[in-house]
């Protein structure tokens, strides 16, 4: 234990020190983006640690807890909504039910030509019907005022409200995927999960009508109890609290900010630990832990592999698509062309490896440590480059490896990433 | 001649890219299915080992392009390529013996060396971007065209030209060279064999005294030789962007699955298949209906089932329908 | 009595850290063939595979031709002149019968063209079948594939292990015709049979082997006359 809590002293020492000799503001910055990672990580240590799941979709779920933002606080467009709200959510659904007609008519039906023929009839002239109420809808929403809106708009509500909604969003979607990867091959799992992550993130840039596509949504509203900083800068109140601890109004407001999210994204990070610490030493975590042993043997014993399996997924992702939701909300905008798979997705799964995969704490160490470095070797990285090149003559060659310094992240990310897996493969915490 | 004309259409929209992206995906699925039978894991740095050959193979290129040597009508990086093949062989050698070898020697499970390959992908990502950078690339030069919409319509008297670009030539013949080599290689040489013997049954091929190590080898140079020629036929035929290339792991991956893991047969249909049906669910038929329908009747979208961005949702969709109902693939794979 | 061809003597050894084998000594004479039955979990598999340097031996030592070669791994036996055909995936399924003969001669840089004449000679289905897929033949075929593949590097000792499992009566009498013919070119024979009975009615030397230690060890003729072999292990 006393080993754990020194590595966190120590992970807790790099946020000092670079509120120290950089900024508060930017420690801050680092440390609640290497909260959201924490959280995503457990979520996906939930899949690998607790079963042995590989998804490497977690862009994708990230993703869709964004959407989730969106969809719930986003200011409501009505001229949009009326325009072919209906028209979308009636094709939708007619997508939907066609796909599950042809699903029951797959189980149903005997095998043979019959089967053959119908199933695909059913699929195409579902697509075709979907197409033909769909489409005049999407063009009717996007042509609504396409400069500010073109979408069906949000539902205006709080967006606290959109996190739970995001881990919906996200279990809806692993659920789908679950169900036909899950019982294969690891890789296939893997394969799957990384499709669909690219699909999601080609959903939301795409289909304008959704969340503006590249457009980005803006001005989402802050989580309850978060205040803007300009709100707090004319607040009387707030001005003599600062002067009267001797801060300047405007730095101390961005640092309250952040505060507060730091306190917000640690409940429920907190939360989601106390949660998976439960789980795990649940029956059912028991049970899961000996399946990822030995799957062969627990499914001789009669649990139902591939459903604990499903079970699992879903859970995780849900985790990952809250914490996606908490991001988005935080940032107060979507921005689809951020998304990508090495920052969402590898860097998390680095962090889990690194921090212990199957222990949570780990995780969380994990996030904090990878998304420190992550960060820092991003504002620090040009200027390290700069120190090194410094004997260099100035040519065409430093400019360029100035220039590449951001890459060196990749590099070094993949070399720790060999590192830990090769010769510490059960991180810095291992699984107890 | 309305007919004829619908089908140069289809012909110089449909047919011609598809056979070419075809070959490129089916070049990619070789490497990927090459690892998966010796190697037994799904190889995530596939792309971007594409990247690293094709970027040296771009470096060669510029230098031959430096030096006054070029190809004629072809473009130049056909000259490059065998540096480009060359190093990358030396990278995937020095990145197996560095960084694979431990984990064959431990019988580590394929998940694991999935991972592994994650974290191989991520620095030949880095080192691909730290000297090219991100941007795009283009290196094609040469002649543009073995023939021109314009020379087509000229020589046939149709409405409708057929283009077929230097690079969509170059791509087919060059794939049917390899392929045709990587067969005769796989089935004739003693070499070959004994890879197919380990992929098979790699206790026995052990018993009858093949060595595990030189089959290794052979494997990572072919599979890096097939990722470089892959790689520089597709960006010869779009162009060279670092990240495009990994987005290709889906598609590569995709007709590997599709033809079934492990078959080599299997990996080339499965990138025609990838390829034709990404192709087709893309393209607005607009243009080849108003040949064959009357007017009457004719459609006034653009009859695209799915617009180009959702090119990967083609291959994700075929992948998961090949999962759902033929687990080992079109051509029978190796074990679910 | 001058020492056999092969031996494995006063073999004690496992998988793991538990011991399967307790001082197990099995030989086998120049173009004779010894057979090793016994009940289920004896060890017999294990024996064959101690002598074929499949497992590490704690105790004891295996020599060849008066040489030691207790040290060897298994692909350095083949080369000394071993040849040994596994129980079970013991053919290259998807390559087709040539080849598979050919992968068994892999060690070999000369020309086998007479061995596999040769092995073609006593096979002569295979010779048929030789441009088809291995794993398309039936299960006695398959097994000539394999025995046929482990004699392509010319071997002084054949081991089979249970070279009948799962084949009907007729295959297993034909199998075991095969293999007196492959002892009479002057191979030794080393066997595990599940069908003791049978084996033994051919076998030169027979070893009974329980809970990894020998019990009986005679000529095959005498341990099928010996009344406690015929009651504990061939069923009355």
């Amino acid at each position: 234990m006393s080993r754990n809590l020194l590595l966190f002293a120590g992970v807790g020492l790099l946020f000092v020190l670079t509120g120290v000799f950089q900024s508060w503001n930017l420690a801050l910055s680092i440390l609640l983006m290497g909260l959201l990672s924490s959280i995503m990580a457990l979520g996906v240590n939930i899949q690998w640690g607790y079963a042995g799941l590989f998804n490497t979709g977690i862009m994708g779920f990230t993703a869709l807890g964004g959407l989730a933002v969106v969809l719930v606080s986003a200011r409501p467009v009505p001229e949009g909504w009326a325009a072919g709200g209906s028209g979308i959510v009636a094709g939708l659904v007619i997508g939907a039910v066609s796909i599950a007609v042809a699903v029951q008519v797959w189980k149903r039906m005997p095998k043979g030509m019959g089967r053959n023929l119908l199933v695909p009839a059913i699929l195409i002239a579902g697509f075709m019907v979907y197409r033909w109420v769909f489409d005049p809808a999407v063009t009717a929403v996007e042509a609504n005022n396409p400069a500010s809106a073109g979408n069906i708009g949000g539902l205006g509500l709080p967006s606290l409200l959109a996190w739970p909604v995001g881990g919906l969003l996200a279990a809806a979607a692993a659920w789908a995927i679950g169900k036909t990867a899950l019982g294969l091959r690891s890789d296939y799992l893997a394969i799957a999960t990384l499709g669909v992550a690219e699909i999601i993130v080609a959903v939301l840039k795409n289909e304008d009508w959704l969340a503006r596509g590249v457009k980005n949504i803006i001005e989402l509203p802050r989580p309850w109890p978060v205040p803007y900083e300009t709100d707090l800068q004319k607040s009387a109140e707030f001005i003599d609290w600062a002067t009267r601890w001797g801060f300047d109004p405007q730095g101390a407001s961005m640092i309250v900010v952040k505060l507060l999210y730091v306190l917000l994204f640690g409940l429920v990070l907190l939360a989601v630990i106390w949660f998976s610490e439960r789980a795990l030493h649940s029956p059912w975590g028991r049970m899961m832990r000996a399946i990822r042993d030995n799957e062969v043997a627990a499914s001789a014993m009669g649990k139902n592999v591939t459903k604990r399996h499903l079970q699992i997924f879903i859970i995780g992702s849900a985790v990952v698509g809250i914490a996606g939701a908490m991001m988005t909300s935080m940032e107060g905008q979507l921005v689809p062309g951020t998304y990508n798979p090495l920052r969402f997705t590898f860097l998390i799964w680095v962090m889990v490896i690194v921090g212990g995969s199957g222990n949570n704490w780990g995780s969380v160490l994990g996030g904090l440590l990878i998304g420190w470095l992550w960060l820092i070797v991003e504002s620090l990285g040009p200027a390290l480059m700069g120190q090194l090149t410094s004997m260099m003559a100035e040519g065409t060659l430093k400019a360029h490896l100035i220039d590449a310094a951001p890459h060196m992240r990749l590099l070094t990310l993949g070399v720790i990433l060999l590192v830990v897996l090769r010769f510490s493969p059960r991180g810095l915490m291992p699984e107890k | 001649m309305d007919f004829l004309n619908a089908l140069v259409v289809f012909l110089n929209f449909v047919f011609v890219p598809g056979l070419a992206y075809g070959a490129q995906l089916a070049l990619g699925a070789l490497g990927v299915t090459l690892i998966y039978g010796i190697l037994r894991f799904s190889n995530f740095a596939h792309g971007d080992t594409m990247a690293f050959g094709t970027m040296v193979t771009i470096y060669a290129t510029w230098g031959l392009q430096a030096a006054g040597i070029t190809f004629g009508i072809l473009p130049t990086a056909l000259l490059g390529l065998p540096v480009g093949i060359a190093v990358t062989a030396l990278l995937v050698l020095a990145t197996d013996w560095l960084v694979y070898k431990f984990y064959r020697k431990k019988k580590a499970v394929p998940t694991i060396l999935v991972m592994v390959s994650l974290g191989v992908m991520f620095v030949m990502n880095g080192i691909v971007r730290l000297f090219i950078g991100v941007e795009e690339q283009n290196f094609a030069d040469g002649e543009r065209f073995f023939i021109s919409a314009g020379d087509f319509k000229a020589m046939t008297g149709l409405t409708e030209g057929l283009a077929i670009k230097t690079t969509q030539g170059v791509t087919v013949v060059t794939a049917l060279i390899v392929v045709a080599w990587l067969f005769w290689f796989l089935q004739k040489t003693r070499t070959g064999k004994s890879m197919r013997a380990f992929s098979d049954n790699e206790d026995l091929a052990l018993l009858s005294g093949i060595n595990p190590d030189r089959v290794v080898q052979v494997t990572w140079i072919i599979a890096a030789a097939l990722a470089t020629i892959a790689g520089v036929l597709y960006g010869l035929d779009k162009s060279f962007k670092p990240f495009t290339y990994f987005q290709l792991l889906l598609p590569i991956f995709a007709a590997a699955i599709v033809g079934g893991l492990g078959n080599p047969i299997g990996a080339i249909a499965g990138g025609f298949v990838i390829a034709f049906s990404e192709v087709t669910v893309t393209y607005a038929w607009k243009k080849v209906l108003t040949y064959v329908l009357p007017e009457s009747i004719m459609p006034d979208s653009l009859v695209q089932l799915m617009t180009t961005d959702y090119k990967f949702a083609v291959s994700f969709s075929i992948l998961i329908l090949v999962l759902l109902f033929m687990p080992t693939g079109l051509f029978k794979g190796k074990s679910v | 009595m001058a020492e056999p061809f092969l031996i494995g003597e006063a073999m004690t050894g496992g998988y793991g850290a538990a011991d399967i084998l307790h001082g197990c000594t099995i030989a086998v004479e120049k173009g004779e063939i010894a057979v090793i039955v016994g009940p289920n979990g004896a060890g017999k598999s294990t024996a064959m595979k101690a002598v074929f340097g499949m497992l590490n031996l704690r105790q004891g030592h295996v020599k060849l031709a008066g040489e030691d070669i207790t040290g060897l791994s298994p692909q350095d036996r083949v080369a000394k002149g071993m040849g040994f055909v596994p129980q079970t995936h013991n053919i290259f399924t998807s390559m087709t019968v040539e080849e598979n003969l050919e992968m068994g001669a892999f060690i070999r840089r000369d020309d086998f063209s007479d061995t596999m004449a040769q092995v073609y000679d006593l096979f002569p289905i295979l010779k048929q079948k030789r441009l088809q897929p291995a794993g398309e033949l039936s299960g006695g075929q398959r097994q000539q594939v394999a025995v046929g593949r482990a004699l392509m590097t010319q071997p002084k000792v054949l081991m089979l292990d249970e070279p009948t499992a799962g084949v009907s009566p007729i295959v297993m009498d034909e199998l075991f015709d095969r293999i007196i013919e492959v002892a009479r070119t002057g191979i030794s024979i080393l066997m595990v049979e599940q069908n003791a009975r049978q084996a033994l009615e051919i076998a030169d030397k027979g070893y009974v082997l329980v809970q990894g230690a020998n019990r009986f060890t005679d000529t095959g003729a005498a341990l099928l006359a010996d009344p406690e072999v015929r009651r504990s292990f061939l069923g009355g």
